[in-house]
């Protein structure tokens, strides 16, 4: 599938910043076997004193960008053309749940890409003996990794309700699962709690999905939004599958990565202090637009 | 239990408390009770005191400390509680030959820690070659991913650490603990030093024991040479602290001083193209080092811990890009976690070749099979604990087990803790310590008894090696329970002496360091410092102008006794606009102001004295004393004066004491603009033709100007006399005019005042001001006119802080 991705975010400060240092993490990379991006641009207005870009230590594609002087404003611009692969059918060849620990400890690594990163709590998922205890009751004696995962994410689809009210960006997964009540971002947390909880490495993925219309009904500009879901790793073999608890599917063509991390805190789109004591207020419009291969 | 042979002694009793346990080893005494050789010249002089002079020997240390200002902050509700330093004034005393023994030790495991350090920041090795853990060293809070792979300044990771060492049963030392990330306790060795020297003032033992400044003095140049490497662009360094609410900010004020360092805190630094360089007020300059006292997490809120309110945004990049110096490196705190101890003894044969010399308390990751059952086979005998824990076995937590039983709420048996989170704990030796002597003081003769210690060694990288402090800071238990569990209950701290045979030369020789070296300038005043000095100085003001006036008011409440009388409700209006209430014969409001100068004064510890920080903190506690007792009338007008004139000697210490260097500008800068402004706010109340009869004396009382007033004019006074003495007179102290002129001749002397010949933007307001009240005729002091005045000062305050307060 080939889209045209879109994504403008706007800041506006009560009181103009002193400083501004900000990282984003806006720029989709090339991700062997599930996308390449045939071209891509982030622009920042207005224009940064500084920027140099990099990749941070889960090898996300990082801009660093500063103004030495006061801003009141801010708006960042994302375009990207994008191919995304059909993923391969999984097959279960994932070992048993109570055999995956023994196959972590086979991995001697602390490469990016090594689960031993996503096992504990991190920043904003702290393991929770409530959810920990609701996916126990998820599985079947015998379950597999993989079918754990599985289990664990419909489980949640299926009793936790989208609501964009009921939490904000920093509701933590434990107040979001006693609500039953979030968005993508707390359906990815909860669920990253849950497998951590059960043994099971997992991480968070932010990115964008292409949404459909209501049936009969045009597709509106800019109403998609940025999206998160859930990776987990299930044994050597398997490695990384990744699950979006939010609309209750195995991430397919219709997900475009941005970034991994452990949770929201290591991919968060826009990371940065500004010295000013106002508050400030942001908006944010994403298009995800499916090209026709012979469009293109 | 073993009693020891009685020796010669001036007091029979001084041992006769001290009882010796099987099983534990003693500092004072040998197994077979004989006394260590080292101990035996200063027990013999010690032995020979009389209980009166060991009293007011031990009591001159404590004065010391007092007058010194060196406390302790202690985490509680009240972010600003002290409490007293707890010295335990018998010294831990060590023979040199020993002390190099352990160092000897420790350099080898200075240096295992840095290998280890590098490859848990670079190739992974230990990690991939099963060494350690994977998932050990992920789930650490203390290892930092933005550092992966970022090669520091200067080469090396570590530059100041310590080490918690101990001592067995069977004599020989272990490490309880290393502390890699920021350790404390290097100034309050300095301290204790201070003080033991005026308990035991005498040539022996003076001249036998190493003297701490070398190691300090070598620390500083290895600071300097890290902050600039080429003498061509020397760069400043500077001491990094959490500030003010943390618990041993003391400490880092009192070594910021003594090593002659900048003492900053995140808001003092900015990083700007990859640079970090520190607000000063002369603008931004260039940081080259950094010796961090703040927990890495807290560093940089943009790469670390984003809800940080204490870090610099940006600060991991000047890292990264090479530009910056840190002592240590951010993610150095990852060695000091508990479990690191069970793999040290393996990796340093595997990294170095060769077995520690010294080796580290017992300890099994709970994440294997084999230990996992060892340790629940021993419990006994174990301590329990978190594995990624980076305090010491001491400080023991809520989820430890110790010898088989929970600490805090019970969580199931530990066989099921094991086997749940075997990974996440680790099982450590239920070490016995030495034990050390300390004075009891019974009331009546006073005697040693036996305390468990340990001692913190401390090490810093030079550009010949690691270089060890020659003595250290040791930690007494407060009961004669050895096992290292008592060290958490109160406890005190001790001098530890290494001491020589022989008297040793006065001072060691001198280190030469190769080629070009110029030391930067320490006196560059950063910004916040200026800001809070700038503030204490209007502070302090603005109290004893609330005095003043409460005063006035109570005086004449006394003479009338009348709340109605018009001049008083006056007051009471004027005030209220104020925030006073004069409803309570000691407004709290005064004790706000109080403790808002402290607070500054708190933040520039290091460039305040601290006979004005003592002076501040006694003037919050006789206010808040007040607001129990003092009454209506006479006693609080008699209560205000004890406050004016505590006031008065406390800006008297202050500017007679200090150091006319840019510090003392802004403190005197800040005192003139506040009275300024309070006289301008005076006349423009009570020189108003409107206002009640009374008024003018009022203002002249409050102005401290009676005398002058009958002097000058001898004649009653009219509205001409005061406005003339109290705005327009260039010689009196408390004058508009005189007050302006301050404020000019500071702004002179700041940085900058000059540009290209012409004045800067801060004196072309204020020259303006000066003309205009100099050439003013009485007539022309209008109410408005001192309003408009006062709406100057404001400008000229807004002003000064946006060129030189941030």
């Amino acid at each position: 599938m080939l889209y045209d991705v879109s994504l403008t975010i706007d800041y506006s400060y009560d009181a103009a910043s002193d400083r501004t240092r900000n990282i984003l993490r806006l720029l989709p990379s090339d991700i062997p076997g599930v996308q390449t991006v045939r071209q891509r641009l982030l622009t920042v207005h207005p224009r940064p004193q500084e920027r140099r870009d990099g990749r941070d230590f889960f090898l996300n594609e990082t801009s660093m960008v500063a103004w030495h002087r006061p801003i009141d404003a801010l708006k960042l611009q994302l375009t990207a053309r994008i191919e995304r692969f059909e993923p391969a059918p999984i097959f279960d060849f994932s070992p048993p749940l109570d055999e995956l620990h023994h196959e972590l400890l086979m991995v001697p690594s602390l490469a990016p890409e090594a689960p031993h990163h996503f096992i504990a709590a991190s920043p904003r998922v702290a393991l929770s003996g409530a959810i920990t205890e609701y996916a126990w009751e998820c599985l079947n004696e015998g379950v597999t990794a993989l079918g754990a995962v599985e289990a664990v994410g419909r489980a949640l689809n299926r009793d936790m309700a989208f609501d964009p009210e009921a939490t904000d960006v920093d509701t933590p997964p434990e107040e979001a699962f006693e609500k039953r009540h979030g968005v993508c971002q707390d359906f990815a947390h909860v669920m990253i709690a849950a497998l951590r909880g059960i043994g099971i490495p997992a991480g968070y993925v932010s990115g964008f999905l292409r949404t459909f219309p209501p049936p009969g009904q045009p597709r509106l500009e800019g109403a998609d939004a940025m999206h998160a879901w859930v990776r987990a790793w299930v044994g050597n073999q398997l490695g990384w599958i990744e699950f979006d608890p939010t609309n209750n599917q195995f991430a397919g063509t219709d997900y475009i990565t941005i970034g991994y991390g452990r949770d929201y805190e290591d991919v968060a789109p826009v990371r940065g202090a500004m010295r000013t004591s106002g508050g400030h207020e942001t908006s944010q419009a994403v298009d995800v637009l499916p090209i026709e291969e012979g469009a293109a | 239990m073993t009693q020891n042979p009685i020796r010669v002694s001036a007091q029979p009793d001084l041992f006769a408390s001290y009882g010796q346990t099987s099983g534990v080893a003693d500092e004072l005494f040998d197994a077979t009770g004989q006394m260590r050789p080292v101990w035996r010249r200063f027990v013999d002089r010690f032995s020979r005191l009389s209980p009166e002079d060991i009293r007011a020997r031990f009591e001159r240390g404590d004065q010391y400390l007092r007058d010194a200002g060196v406390f302790f902050r202690q985490y509680s509700n009240d972010p600003l509680a002290e409490r007293a330093w707890p010295l335990s004034h018998i010294p831990v005393i060590l023979h040199e030959l020993e002390w190099e023994h352990i160092c000897a030790g420790l350099t080898q495991r200075a240096d295992l820690l840095e290998r280890v350090m590098a490859d848990l920041y670079g190739p992974g090795s230990l990690v991939s070659d099963g060494h350690l853990p994977a998932e050990l060293v992920a789930r650490s809070p203390q290892w930092l991913r933005p550092m992966v792979g970022v090669e520091p300044r200067g080469g090396h990771y570590l530059h100041f650490i310590a080490f918690e060492i101990g001592r067995s049963p069977d004599g020989s030392w272990f490490v309880l603990g290393d502390r890699t990330q920021a350790p404390s306790g290097a100034g309050f060795a300095l301290e204790n030093r201070m003080a033991t020297g005026r308990i035991f003032p005498e040539r022996f033992p003076r001249a036998h024991i190493h003297k701490l400044a070398g190691f300090f003095s070598a620390f500083r140049e290895a600071t300097e040479e890290l902050a600039s490497p080429s003498y061509k662009h020397p760069r400043m360094s500077g001491i990094l602290t959490p500030g003010p609410s943390n618990d041993t900010y003391y400490e880092h004020t009192y070594i910021a001083r003594y090593l002659g360092m900048m003492l900053l805190e995140g808001e003092d630094i900015v990083v700007e193209n990859g640079e970090a360089m520190v607000r000063t007020i002369e603008g931004l300059q260039p940081l080259g080092m950094l010796w961090r006292r703040i927990d890495a997490l807290f560093a940089d809120p943009l790469e670390f811990n984003p809800t940080s309110q204490i870090g610099t945004p940006g600060l991991m990049e000047a890292v990264r890009t090479g530009h910056l110096a840190m002592a240590n490196a951010f993610g150095s705190g990852v060695l000091e976690m508990r479990a690191m101890m069970a793999f040290l003894p393996r990796i340093s044969e595997v990294l170095m070749g060769e077995a520690l010399k010294l080796p580290n308390i017992a300890t099994w990751w709970c994440g294997g099979v084999n230990e996992r059952n060892y340790v629940r086979d021993n419990a006994q005998n174990m301590l329990i604990s978190p594995a990624d824990a980076v305090d010491l076995p001491f400080d023991l937590g809520a989820t430890t087990a110790l010898g088989g039983e929970f600490r805090g709420t019970a969580m199931g048996s530990i066989a099921d803790w094991l086997d749940r989170e075997g990974d996440r704990l680790v099982g450590q030796e239920a070490v016995t310590l030495s034990t050390t002597p300390a004075w009891d003081d019974d009331g009546e003769s006073g005697s040693l008894v036996p305390r468990p210690m340990t001692v913190r060694v401390f090490a810093a990288r030079t550009a010949l090696g690691w270089h060890f402090m020659k003595g250290g800071y040791a930690r007494i238990g407060s009961s004669d329970d050895a096992t290292a569990l008592a060290m958490q209950r109160g406890g005190s701290v001790a001098d530890v002496w290494v001491v020589s045979d022989r008297p040793l030369p006065k001072e060691g020789p001198k280190r030469q360091v190769e080629g070009n070296y110029r030391r930067v300038s320490p006196g560059v005043l950063p910004a916040r410092a200026a800001d809070n000095l700038y503030w204490l100085g209007r502070y302090m003001e603005r109290t004893e102008d609330a005095a003043r006036l409460v005063r006035a008011y109570h005086l004449r409440l006394a003479a009338t006794d009348n709340r109605n009388d018009p001049r008083l409700k006056m007051l009471r209006d004027y005030l209220e606009g104020f925030g006073i209430d004069l409803a309570q014969p000691m407004p709290e409001a005064l004790i706000t102001r109080i403790a808002a100068a402290r607070n500054c004064a708190m933040r520039v510890r290091d460039r305040f004295s601290t006979d004005g920080m003592s002076a501040l903190g006694d003037l919050l506690k006789t206010a808040t004393r007040m607001l129990e007792t003092v009454q209506p009338g006479d006693d609080s007008a008699r209560a205000m004066s004890v406050l004016v004139r505590k006031i008065a000697g406390i800006t008297g210490l202050v500017h007679e004491n200090m150091y006319r260097f840019a510090g003392w500008r802004f403190l005197s800068f800040g005192r003139a603009l506040e009275r300024a402004d309070a006289m301008a706010a005076l006349l423009a109340a009570f020189s108003d033709p409107k206002a009640p009869e009374g008024s003018l004396d009022l203002a002249v009382e409050v102005g401290d100007s009676i005398i002058t007033h009958q002097r000058r004019y001898r004649v009653e006074s009219n509205r001409d006399t005061v406005v003339d003495l109290l705005a327009l007179d260039a010689d009196n102290p408390r004058g508009l005019l005189f007050l302006v002129r301050e404020l000019r001749k500071h702004a002179e002397a700041f940085p900058n005042a000059q540009l290209h010949g012409r004045p800067s933007e801060l004196l072309r307001v204020i020259l303006p001001l000066e003309t205009g009240i100099a050439c003013a005729r009485t007539e022309e002091m209008t109410v408005a006119r001192f309003n408009a005045i006062r709406g100057e000062l404001a400008r000229i305050s807004d002003l000064l802080s946006s060129i030189y307060l941030r």
